[in-house]
């Protein structure tokens, strides 16, 4: 549909969208070119200078020194329970609200969605005095309580998430032809079997695009840590970057390694699996 | 999309394709039905727990004084905690006008840029993958990451912006989250510069699922692109409209993690929510205080919520 004369209309619109660009990448080009120079160059020159040497000394430093491995092991501990957790019991819950009807079914689908749109505020001071009221013992929990465990963590995380999921898997459930599991039915198959040889399988493409989504969403999630977890080495990477802050004091250039360092890892699924997140965050948005 | 970027769940249009014939409970046995009652009772359970008493019970907190010790300590107060935030307390109505000023952004000039580059970028110009990467970039990082990439940008000496404006090192340098009259507009932009990619990348979604003979009968009927954009693609697109509406609302009420970062929400960053948490963490731990806060806050959201639930579910049934 391209016509001659809309090339002209379209210099103005590169050079709106060439503007644009430059305001996105210029907080991002400026991190990493701070973050590739040694703190002695820019307490000299200034941090607005061309001077070299330019090295990833300020990479191994926040590694080492802001304790970076075990964040990140921390919010792997987090993440993979609470991802799988969630797909799991969001898909057998949609499953049984797309599939079946029954009295509730409808109203449990909307109280389900509404949960996940809450400000998580609103839930954060009977929550953390719910779980500061429940004794756990010692071999489980240094606190004595569910405080400053990952299960408190990891079981919020999968509540907050659930919501969205079952949302998301139901509409894809019901897209699927009845006659799939009736003829699963004729032949004997029980509700478990229907699940979870026909529908699961069929559901994968939602599922890879939601874990994919979940994963980051997770990662980068920074609230419910901090209010359950006391222990600064139990943190997960985003939460615990932001005590780097704190740590590194005034020297931007190791602050700047070490959020490079955390982009990383988002960075790589992000690349890996870029169809399935951008699918995640559209899921629905889009017919089909 | 939560912090948090809020997971906001996406509408879908209604179904028109081959609906599932859904199965009657009445008919199955008793083993399919305790399958069933597992698949749905867990998960039920776990949102109860998790989600519904303890928002219950938040609106219990807030009408008590509590010091969050021994249970037998929970004296009842009426509406006192709701007077106190109204009246005294000196944060409450600078926070408020702050989530004001938040949505007003949001919804007047991020929300706007990110449905503007939707539309640019749906058309066919050279590049578009590549810019439509750039805008979603920020997409991808934290709020916390946002913040702290943000403050090497605003600080004072050291930052990009006061050494483009040539004014670091000088008196005439800003302080750009130090400062209360201009802070709460230097996280905006922050906000905003991920916000707007969040949007960009959703309409985009939706004007990609468009019905191209929408489009084509409008240009045989002989109308320009502007009207085109106006008169069709924006009212076909009603669906993907109200959803951008509602996550605006929403992420202007679930504000937190960037105003956190750059000074814990004090000093001209005064939100809503943030004074939640600094009334159940900080000294004094004034629950009752904090949850009459987080009713409030509550109440707020409830106005998109049920906006988007009914939109979403009445032609669904």
């Amino acid at each position: 549909m391209r016509r001659p004369t809309q090339n002209v209309r379209h210099s103005g619109t590169h050079v709106f969208l060439l503007a644009m660009s430059a305001l996105w990448l210029a907080p991002l080009l400026w991190t990493l070119y701070t973050s590739l120079r040694p703190k002695e160059v820019t307490d000299k020159y200034g941090y607005w200078s061309l001077h070299g040497p330019f090295n990833l000394h300020n990479f191994g430093t926040a590694w080492t020194d802001g304790d970076l491995p075990r964040y990140f092991v921390n919010s792997l501990y987090i993440a993979v329970p609470s991802v799988l957790l969630t797909l799991a019991l969001a898909s057998m819950m949609a499953f049984a609200v797309s599939r079946y009807t029954w009295k509730f079914n409808v109203t449990l689908l909307i109280l389900f969605t509404a949960g996940n749109m809450l400000p998580p505020q609103v839930l954060a001071a009977p929550l953390f005095e719910m779980f500061k009221h429940t004794p756990l013992p010692y071999v489980l929990s240094t606190s004595g309580s569910l405080l400053d465990t990952y299960y408190a963590v990891i079981a919020v995380e999968v509540a907050f998430q659930l919501g969205f999921c079952t949302f998301v898997l139901s509409n894809y459930m019901k897209t699927l032809p009845g006659e799939l599991t009736e003829a699963a039915l004729v032949d004997g198959a029980g509700v478990w079997r229907q699940f979870r040889r026909i529908i699961l399988p069929l559901t994968r493409p939602a599922l890879a695009a939601l874990a994919t989504l979940q994963v980051i969403w997770l990662y980068n999630d920074f609230f419910w840590p901090l209010l359950f977890l006391s222990s600064g080495d139990r943190l997960p990477i985003t939460t615990g970057v932001n005590s780097l802050q704190g740590q590194f004091l005034m020297n931007y250039n190791l602050i700047a390694a070490g959020a490079t360092l955390t982009v990383i890892p988002t960075l790589i699924v992000y690349l890996a699996l870029q169809r399935h997140f951008v699918a995640g965050l559209t899921l629905g948005a889009s017919k089909g | 999309m939560t912090q948090t970027t809020a997971p906001v769940p996406v509408a879908t249009e209604v179904e028109r394709a081959p609906r599932a014939r859904a199965g009657r409970v009445r008919r199955l046995t008793g083993s399919d039905r305790l399958v069933l009652g597992l698949m749905v009772g867990v998960p039920t359970l776990i949102q109860a727990v998790l989600i519904w008493i303890p928002t219950l019970l938040s609106i219990g907190l807030s009408v008590t004084r509590w010091n969050g010790l021994a249970l037998s300590g929970i004296k009842p107060v009426g509406l006192d905690n709701y007077r106190y935030a109204l009246r005294d307390y000196p944060p409450f109505w600078p926070a408020i006008a702050h989530n004001v000023i938040w949505l007003g952004f949001l919804a007047l000039v991020a929300t706007p840029l990110g449905v503007l580059l939707a539309v640019v970028l749906d058309q066919q110009i050279r590049f578009t993958r590549l810019y439509q990467s750039v805008f979603f970039t920020p997409v991808m990082l934290s709020l916390v990451l946002v913040g702290i990439v943000w403050q090497l940008v605003y600080a004072r000496n050291e930052g990009l912006l006061n050494n483009l404006l040539g004014t670091a090192g000088t008196n005439g340098a800003v302080d750009w989250l130090g400062d209360p009259h201009v802070n709460l507009w230097a996280a905006l932009i922050a906000t905003g510069w991920r916000h707007a990619g969040y949007i960009m990348v959703l309409y985009l979604a939706g004007l990609k699922g468009l019905d191209p003979s929408l489009r084509e009968a409008a240009s045989i009927d002989g109308a320009t692109g502007r009207q085109t954009l106006f008169r069709v693609v924006f009212p076909a697109m009603r669906q993907i409209n109200i959803l951008v509406v509602v996550i605006t609302f929403i992420e202007a009420l679930r504000a937190f993690d960037i105003v956190w970062v750059i000074n814990h929400g004090t000093n001209g960053l005064e939100l809503l929510s943030v004074l939640v948490i600094q009334n159940l963490v900080g000294e004094g731990q004034v629950i009752g205080v904090g949850s009459a806060l987080a009713v409030l806050l509550l109440i707020v959201s409830l106005i998109p919520i049920v906006i988007y639930l009914v939109r979403t579910f009445r032609k669904a049934d």
